[in-house]
């Protein structure tokens, strides 16, 4: 059980920082630079998104095996945009101002690589809880990067950070950094820095003649030899009962 | 069942659940929307149209117009939406008049999609405050990087003249539209 645990708590972990849709797997870009240009919209967004990931995940989950995989593709837009209608009214009418500030954008969620994406990579995979989980750290990873985003270019753009005025008078705001210009700037190099913190050690593979040797910066840390022994091959043979036998003297049937 | 008939069956089963969640949602929030709507309505009227308590909704040769009424029932200004193009989308504000459509008493802006920072200025006190007793005949003219000299004068925003031109146009125009409609049956 303890295993299962730690994995289910890996899926959900794996959508806010490792697998993280704005910063990693580049997905959703079009609300990650045109509704970031404030905290608040950003935040917003991003929770939207995250309802409808959730919700989608559940419909898509449960019902993975009774959608036909030929027209999986149209059944998740369905899903997606029927939620995104739901997300859309529920703003509306509870939300009003939140409602007003997103206009367009709510309804554009449904072509949300995001979404998409999870569906499709996840959700018609998986069972329901891991879907679940993983809708859910998709949604949190992406609302935390709008919002990171939103943060940077509303301090620098307005100085201001949630609508609260943070730097006084002496600052004379950027503007282009509210405009599309300081979104891309802002973005590309968050990605940047992100990924440069986060670069795994690269391993090389170098030929030694026979072997070939894995080295981590002029180390070798394991060697493995070119060709297989005659053990592995016996074993592969194994494995594949259905290929034909080599026709010898020993196993020849009549 | 066969894939074929499998494929329309699923996706008819879904787009008729999918129609009924969105119909059953729909009348579910239609009450609250529209309720909602309108008190943007009337807070917009009472916010240009200062000492209005009150207001009635009069239509005439297809112009809406609200007359705020104040604790004595009297008029006390005329209030009415203006639309029209901006920078980047539609513009919507609340105009207010005087009961003589000779002065502005207040302006709000409902709807705006201009830029962030430049032209989305134009919601600021700073701009619209500018309006208030502003007098519109012949008609709102604005200037630029020089401080206003006539009463029928405003200032544009620096670096955003075509958002505060488009302000100035709607006005001028609906303005127009307005007192050629109340003014027709009198």
């Amino acid at each position: 059980m303890e295993k299962k645990k730690q994995n289910l708590f890996s899926i959900f972990t794996n959508g806010l920082w490792n697998e993280s849709p704005t910063f990693k797997m580049l997905l959703g870009m079009c609300p990650a630079l045109a509704v970031s240009n404030s905290a608040t919209n950003g935040m917003a967004m991003g929770l939207a998104t995250t309802f409808v990931l959730i919700a989608s995940a559940f419909l898509i989950s449960t019902n993975r095996k009774l959608i036909p995989s030929e027209v999986r593709i149209a059944a998740y837009i369905v899903i997606i945009a029927t939620f995104v209608t739901i997300a859309d009214y529920f703003l509306k009418a509870f939300f009003p101002v939140q409602s007003k500030t997103l206009g367009p954008f709510v309804p554009l969620i449904v072509v949300n690589c995001v979404i998409l994406g999870r569906a499709e990579s996840f959700s018609s995979k998986n069972k329901l809880i891991p879907s679940l989980l993983d809708a859910l750290g998709m949604g949190l990873g992406f609302t935390l990067a709008l919002t990171a985003i939103g943060i940077i270019r509303e301090i620098l753009g307005a100085g201001s950070i949630f609508d609260v005025k943070l730097l006084g008078d002496w600052f004379e705001p950027w503007i282009i950094m509210l405009l599309p210009a300081g979104a891309f700037l802002t973005l590309g190099i968050m990605i940047g820095i992100i990924n440069t913190f986060s670069m795994k050690k690269a391993t090389v593979g170098v030929d030694f003649g026979d072997n070939i040797g894995y080295m981590e910066k002029d180390k070798i840390i394991s060697t493995e030899s070119k060709f297989l022994t005659s053990e592995e091959i016996k074993a592969a043979r194994e494995k594949k009962p259905k290929a034909k036998k080599p026709l010898t003297k020993e196993n020849k049937t009549d | 069942m066969n894939i074929a008939s499998k494929m329309i069956v699923v996706l008819s089963l879904m787009g008729l659940l999918s129609g009924g969640a969105l119909a059953g949602v729909y009348k579910a929030t239609f009450e609250k929307i529209k309720q909602n709507q309108l008190e943007e309505l009337k807070r917009a009227i009472f916010i240009v149209l200062t000492k209005a308590k009150d207001y009635k909704k009069i239509e005439k040769d297809g112009i809406v117009v609200y007359e705020g009424l104040d604790e004595n029932k009297m008029p006390a200004g005329l209030a009415f939406k203006a639309k029209g193009m901006g920078f980047q989308g539609e513009i919507g504000m609340m105009v207010g008049l005087d009961s003589e459509l000779k002065k502005i008493k207040g302006l709000f802006v409902l709807d705006q999609l201009e830029t962030p920072g430049l032209g989305a200025k134009i919601t600021t006190e700073d701009f619209r405050g500018q309006f208030k007793e502003l007098s519109v005949e012949p008609k709102i003219v604005y200037v630029k990087n020089v401080k206003p000299s006539k009463p029928n004068e405003i200032q544009a925003i620096t670096a955003a003249t075509i958002s505060s031109k488009a302000v100035v146009n709607i006005l001028n125009r609906d303005i127009k539209k307005v007192e050629m409609a109340l003014k027709k049956g009198d």
